[in-house]
């Protein structure tokens, strides 16, 4: 899997539900799965609840960028 | 003299020319004109020079630099406007031209069929082609937003996304939004954040304004930076009733900056909902497949199959209890037999031993020295010492006499 972002955090969670609701799964299937969701819940709960991320300014610099905080007037 | 006079009237090129100029310049005041843009070249000074036509006549034009710089869309062959400028010679070339100071679309008309020569030419090139159109990310990281840095448009977008979604990063590059360099900006722009490749949506635009404001929008460059871009790209230009060559070729078309803030970022609300909700379908599923589980064990469990080994097992136990059992009661009667054995034996033992026959009054006899036991006078001498037992004691004699005969002729009293 690639990098854990909100959105394949999400996506792998719908996948899970259905894959639960399915219910073929062995006892210890099921308790990995379970497992697996709960964390991804608990990231994904942990994304939205991030704090206001302030307005960056993007500046290139010849072939580097760097992020400015946006200048307060 | 004829000759004299035409002589005396003899102006050099440059007082002619000087003359020339003075008519025109002093006798022509700045006019408005209006005619169709030909042979435009941008100079790489910054300066443009062009002609102006109609189907009979042209002049030649130029716009400095400094001037230039304020037009609000980009001149091109074929373009009708309407200029504002002064007749000027230029005496180097003796030619005169048309010192511009303002240029403008000639009405809207002009800028529109522009926009649909454009819009035409890359519709046929499939730019705006529906498969092109890349889908938003769902939840985005960060978005970047592409639009002036002082503008209403920004204030909007960026007082939205905080409102849906706090934790959504937004990363601005600031660009000009109208006028003759803003097109090239929004380009580098949009250029430098698929370098800088860390934002997963790109918002490009600009709040309302007239058609002119808009230009820089519906520039070609624009639109084809906008295809170009591996970032999905959202159009927000203008209000709802404005329509972009940006709009046709970006992933999405917002029809105002607020919207575009509003299809880019994920209401955090609503994100929760359908994270308690999944949580919840998760946890139900769970327990309903950890209750299935549970009562197939239990049904196993009740199995006759399952059952039939225990049932196994207590009867063998019964069986160990059993031969336990057994063997404790045959070891007990064992014993009691032997344990009466050793009595009988002991009894015959006792009754067959000398002991009791000593007690009736017969003697043992032996040579104390050889320790032989004498059993036969023929083995006994007179005068030797001899030790004779009787059942509660014994002392030693010497032999004085031996006869032979036997026990019979004797005639003894038991005392």
């Amino acid at each position: 899997m690639n990098k854990l972002n909100f959105e394949n955090a999400m996506e792998r969670l719908e996948e899970i539900a259905d894959q639960l609701e399915d219910g073929s799964q062995s006892l210890d299937e099921s308790l990995k799965l379970f497992a697996e969701a709960n964390k991804l819940a608990a990231f994904c709960t942990g994304k939205l609840d991030e704090a206001e991320k302030k307005l960056k300014i993007l500046i290139k610099d010849q072939d580097s960028y760097t992020l400015d905080d946006e200048e307060t007037e | 003299m004829d000759q004299e006079e035409v002589f005396a009237a003899v102006y050099s090129v440059s007082e002619l020319t000087r003359e020339i100029k003075s008519l025109l310049e002093d006798h022509l005041p700045p006019v408005w004109l209006q005619g169709e843009l030909s042979n435009f070249i941008r100079h790489s000074s910054g300066h443009m020079y062009f002609s102006l036509k109609d189907q009979d006549a042209q002049i030649a034009g130029v716009m400095w630099r400094q001037r230039n710089l304020l037009l609000t869309f980009t001149p091109r062959d074929g373009m009708q406007v309407r200029v504002f400028g002064q007749v000027r010679v230029y005496e180097k070339r003796g030619t005169y031209q048309l010192d511009v100071l303002k240029m403008a679309p000639a009405g809207v008309g002009a800028l529109q069929a522009a926009f649909e020569k454009l819009k035409a030419q890359l519709h046929a090139e499939g730019l705006f082609d529906a498969d092109r159109k890349r889908p938003l990310p769902r939840f985005p990281n960060a978005v970047g937003i592409v639009t002036s840095a002082t503008g209403a448009a920004l204030r909007d977008i960026v007082q939205i996304i905080r409102r849906r979604a706090p934790g959504l990063q937004m990363i601005l590059r600031p660009t000009l939004v109208q006028g003759e360099e803003a097109a090239e900006d929004i380009v580098q722009a949009i250029r430098e954040f698929n370098e800088f490749d860390q934002v997963d949506v790109l918002i490009v635009g600009r709040g309302g304004g007239s058609l002119e404001d808009l230009w820089p929008f519906n520039e070609e460059k624009v639109a084809r930076a906008i295809r170009a871009s591996h970032i999905p790209v959202v159009s927000a230009v203008g209000h709802e009733i404005d329509f972009t060559i940006a709009d046709f070729v970006a992933d999405l078309r917002a029809a105002t900056p607020s919207a575009a803030a509003e299809l880019v970022a994920p209401l955090h609300s609503a994100l929760r909902q359908d994270l308690r909700e999944l949580k919840n379908r998760c946890r139900r599923a769970f327990e309903r497949s950890l209750h299935q589980h549970r009562d197939r064990l239990m049904r196993l469990r009740s199995h006759y199959g399952l059952r039939r080994p225990a049932d196994l097992l207590y009867q063998r136990r019964q069986r160990v209890d059993e031969l336990l059992q057994s063997i404790r009661s045959s070891c007990r009667n064992r014993l009691v037999q032997d344990q009466r054995r050793l009595a009988h034996n002991r009894q015959l033992l006792t009754s067959l031993g000398p002991e009791s026959v000593l007690r009736r009054g017969y003697a043992l006899c032996w040579d104390e020295q050889t320790r032989h036991l004498v059993t036969r006078v023929a083995a006994v001498t007179p005068g030797e010492t001899l030790t004779v037992q009787l059942h509660d004691g014994r002392w030693q004699g010497r032999v004085d006499e031996i006869s032979n005969g036997k026990w019979d002729q004797v005639v003894v009293e038991k005392k």
